[in-house]
């Protein structure tokens, strides 16, 4: 009987349970649009919960004593985002099953190389700072590079669009939590001579900023320095001076950067009652019609989800005309969110928001459990992470925040994020799984 | 490290559960403020998933709106069409893809789509739902009669103007015309919606046809507002029906005479002894200017308000379609409301930076044919499901209580004096007593006036009451080229009324 309710048992059984709700929201997806889909999206269910329990497999070779829980969580946010993804482009869900597959293999590739003892990365912390920095300024390169949404934040490779900076926040984690564990009693002190790094790191998450033109990454790469300090010497005044920093280097982009300041324009006036100049067209135009129109556009559609929401394949993403128009642009990746609250409603979108919450408390867990300060370091390093780019693109989505273009993890549209999402999973079971063996 | 790493997730947690609150803000609180938003696109896309509600005439047969389906991406859309291309297009308005939505489409949105919160249309709809049915909206059954409002916009075409008919004693408006007019199948098509914009019209610089110039467009009233000076001076006692007045032809004002309206030799009209009948009867300029001196301009404004002006009428439009009535700020065409920097000479009679709604004019005329009281004028007459079931009927109800019986009695003898042997006599119909009064407001250039007609009839037992009035009119008087279209709008309504 110990057997049946052991860890990976557990893990089973629920990833069964995930089976299920794909497989049922990938059939609320086909009724509702049985026009225009086939039987094949149940195919879709079938694959991912096989594609699970190949994972769940590798897991129970190489980690047995890791939280249950992660595994089949990250599977549902996958679940949730690929059907809404199918629902919105069934040609775009098979590039992200093809993406998660990946993201499956390096996830299995990372916990079988890393099962002995993950901690050898510590050896290697400078190659990951190093790496973390050539793959930030990677889309800056002139041929690779290339400017999506006014900023600059995807490399191109023959067919494929990478999306680095997910790869960057990784590596950035596990070099600072290597750095971290190895200076803290010196930073603990709080000497000024010893802010050097904060200072140097703070320069280098504006300098992202600045070439990225790009908030978001910027403050969360910055944000993840700053509690993985915190954490590392227990100084709040870091934080603090931290945070001034931060906000004194945003005011100073706001005024000097167009692209920076266009998006707090938009987030505090998104809609104006008379006409302002508008940028796109070189005219007078309506703030809601022009710049700030696919904010504005997302918050219709969230509000339109009510509280039950309009069923999945229910949502309204197109406008019917000669040729049909996107309603909101890039709903698949920055505004995943916004679709999903249309289609589930205030109940879904709370519901996705509380599993999040739940992978996060997990993920803490796993941070106090782990008895070294490197896997400590490197648990809350992770979890934070994934807990800060939530809350960047979410709340840039529901206005609370100035929106910048982030993906939010396992759900959005987009091969680098997945990958890296897999690999942050892959770095919290081996972490967990050494925590609950000792 | 163990508190640090607490703190931080607790930190964590916060921020998503923020998200949290946040998305409950905008899905619970915020929603039906976006929802209503012109902008707003999905709302007006998943609108076109539902077979919206017909909307009728007076008779219940006549449809003014219905739907066209059409495919598109395996969808059932329903497009509106307007069988009738033009019939009270301001009033009805339209519900379009492209350029949102106008007129009662726009503010009986919510029955038309069947998203109003009667038991019966949540039943409806949720079953639709589950069932997977379309959902059809309620249909409305207006209060507008088919003849005469289209004697109404065939007697205005050619000229810019309104003419509001309704009922004093219920508020239903059985007609509400404006002109210049428009097809509201064109709207949808940047072709058309350009073609409506630029098409030719009789008043230059003010020629939308957009604009429902019955409820928005704003006129000096004239004349027609010496009803209403009447009404304070009888209403506060500071005259009664027989007081007597002598007239020189001018009054002086600050010093400075104002003259009566011009007889045909070119000196001003001058009636020497007269008593508040007869002032009113021939319209005499120099009388209710004293009047307005012995007033005072906060007594005229305080009535007026009683009548409605300075708020908007209770009427089922979009509420920006809709204007008040009352003093005006020209330069930046704002409400004021400061009795003390107002001539209250001038304001007597109807000029003086006073703007006033065709519709509120025909308030006035219906509060003193319904013994003072202002009802709520009511375009819908009822509410149906698309099974026929009544789903809302509209109750007769009073707006304003605008002066005492005695006052609209006296005012009704006024009126009716107007009519048999005053400035409007051509609105007489034989058989029926008619009550009315003319306006001819200045505009600022030299003969050209804007021609007024207020009425209501039969003067024992009103029926009908209402205002016509006509923009931009050489040498055109409010009795002789307005009180005919109401001459021809009381006759198509009034049982028993001659039609020659």
């Amino acid at each position: 009987m110990a057997a049946l309710t052991s860890t990976r048992n557990r893990e089973l059984f629920y990833l069964a349970v995930v089976g299920i709700l794909t497989a049922v929201g990938f059939a609320s997806v086909y009724i509702a649009r049985r026009s225009l889909v086939s039987w094949d999206s149940l195919g879709y269910a079938i694959f991912f919960f096989a594609l699970y329990v190949a994972a769940h497999l590798v897991a129970r070779r190489a980690v047995p004593n890791a939280d249950p829980y992660l595994l089949p969580m990250a599977g549902l946010l996958t679940a949730v985002g690929v059907t809404e993804i199918y629902r919105l482009g069934p040609s775009d869900a098979f590039k992200q099953g093809l993406w998660i597959v990946i993201g499956v293999v390096l996830f299995a590739a990372a916990l079988l190389l890393l099962r002995r003892d993950y901690r050898v990365l510590e050896q290697y912390k400078y190659l990951f700072g190093v790496g973390a920095i050539v793959l930030l300024f990677l889309p800056r390169l002139p041929v690779v590079g290339q400017t999506v949404n006014g900023a600059r934040l995807w490399v191109h490779v023959g067919p494929f669009q990478l999306q680095p900076g997910e790869l960057a926040k990784v590596a950035l984690i596990v070099f600072l939590a290597a750095y971290l564990r190895e200076k803290r009693e010196v930073l603990a002190q709080g000497r000024l001579k010893d802010l050097g790094p904060l200072l140097v790191i703070w320069g280098g998450c504006m300098l992202v900023l600045v070439e990225t033109n790009d908030l978001g990454s910027g403050l969360l790469y910055f944000g993840i320095f700053l509690a993985m300090l915190y954490i590392a010497t227990a100084r709040l005044s870091y934080v603090v001076v931290g945070i001034g920093l931060f906000l004194a280097g945003g005011f100073v982009a706001y005024e000097k950067i167009a692209h920076v300041h266009e998006r707090v324009t938009i987030w505090i006036h998104p809609w104006t009652t008379h006409k302002v100049f508008c940028p796109q067209t070189g005219g007078l135009a309506l703030r809601q019609d022009c710049e700030s129109y696919q904010l504005v556009r997302s918050l219709y559609s969230i509000a339109s989800g009510g509280f039950g929401g309009a069923g999945l394949g229910k949502g309204t993403f197109v406008i019917p005309g000669h040729p049909p128009v996107q309603l909101i642009p890039y709903v698949n990746t920055d505004f995943i969110y916004s679709a999903l609250a249309q289609e589930l409603g205030l109940i879904g979108a709370a519901a996705l928001l509380l599993v999040f919450m739940l992978f996060v408390a997990r993920g803490m867990k796993i941070a106090l459990q782990a008895d070294d300060g490197f896997s400590k370091l490197l648990a809350a390093g992770l979890t934070f992470g994934f807990a800060l780019q939530t809350f960047i693109i979410v709340g840039g989505v529901l206005r609370i925040i100035p929106l910048t273009g982030i993906t939010l993890p396992f759900v959005s549209y987009g091969g680098s994020s997945i990958v890296a999402n897999f690999l942050l999973l892959a770095g919290l079971l081996l972490v967990s799984h050494r925590a609950n063996s000792t | 490290m163990n508190k640090q790493i607490s703190r931080i997730s607790l930190f964590a947690l916060l921020l998503l559960a923020a998200l949290i609150v946040a998305t409950t803000y905008w899905q619970a609180w915020a929603a039906p403020g976006l929802a209503a938003r012109q902008d707003n696109a999905i709302e007006r896309v998943a609108q076109f998933e539902i077979r919206r509600g017909l909307i009728y005439a007076a008779d219940g047969k006549t449809v003014l709106a219905n739907n066209v389906r059409r495919k598109s991406a395996g969808q059932n859309l329903y497009f509106r069409h307007y069988p009738t291309n033009g019939f009270a297009s301001q009033v009805i308005g339209y519900s379009t893809q492209g350029r949102s939505r106008a007129g009662l489409e726009r503010s009986e949105n919510a029955y038309l789509t069947a998203s109003n919160a009667n038991l019966g249309t949540i039943w409806q709809r949720l079953t639709d739902r589950l069932r997977g049915a379309t959902i059809t909206g309620n249909n409305l059954i207006l209060n507008l009669k088919v003849g005469p409002q289209r004697i109404a916009e065939s007697a205005l075409r050619g000229n810019c103007g309104a003419a509001v008919v309704l009922n004093p004693k219920t508020g239903a408006v059985y007609v509400m015309a404006s002109s210049p007019s428009y097809n509201p199948n064109l709207i949808e098509s940047n072709a058309g919606y350009a073609s409506i914009l630029k098409a030719p019209s009789a008043c230059p610089g003010s020629s939308s046809a957009l604009v429902n110039r019955a409820t928005q467009g704003l006129y000096t009233p004239g004349s027609t507002f010496k009803t209403v000076t009447a009404a304070a001076a009888l209403d506060d006692h500071v005259y009664g029906p027989d007081s007597g007045f002598y007239d020189p032809g001018y009054c002086t004002e600050y010093g400075q005479r104002i003259s009566n309206a011009l007889n045909p030799d070119q000196t001003a009209e001058s009636y020497g002894n007269v008593n508040f009948l007869q002032a009113y009867e021939h319209s005499i300029n120099a009388v209710f200017c004293n009047i307005g001196k012995a007033l005072g301009a906060k007594r005229i404004l305080d009535k007026a308000k009683q009548f409605g002006f300075y708020s908007k009428p209770p009427i089922e439009l979009p509420s920006d379609e809709v204007a008040p009535s009352g003093l005006y700020n020209l330069q930046q065409h704002r409400l004021y409301d400061n009795p003390a920097i107002v001539d209250p000479g001038r304001l007597a009679f109807g000029q003086e930076h006073l703007l006033v709604t065709p519709l509120q004019m025909a308030l006035v005329a219906a509060g003193v044919a319904n013994d003072g009281r202002v009802m709520v004028p009511h375009l819908v007459k009822e509410v149906r499901s698309p099974g026929g079931s009544l789903v809302m009927k509209t109750k007769p109800q009073v707006w304003k209580q605008a002066m005492t019986p005695k006052t609209a009695a006296i005012l009704n003898q006024f009126m009716q004096a107007v009519v048999t042997g005053g400035t409007g006599t051509q609105a007489q119909i034989p058989g029926i007593k008619v009550a009315g009064k003319t306006g001819t407001a200045e505009t600022g250039r030299p003969h050209v006036y804007t021609a007024w007609f207020i009425f209501f009839a039969p003067a024992d037992n009103p029926q009908v009451a209402g205002a016509v009035v006509l923009e931009n009119q050489l040498n055109g008087f409010g009795g002789a080229v307005a009180a005919p279209i109401a001459k021809q709008l009381m006759q198509a309504i009034l049982p028993g009324a001659s039609k020659h």
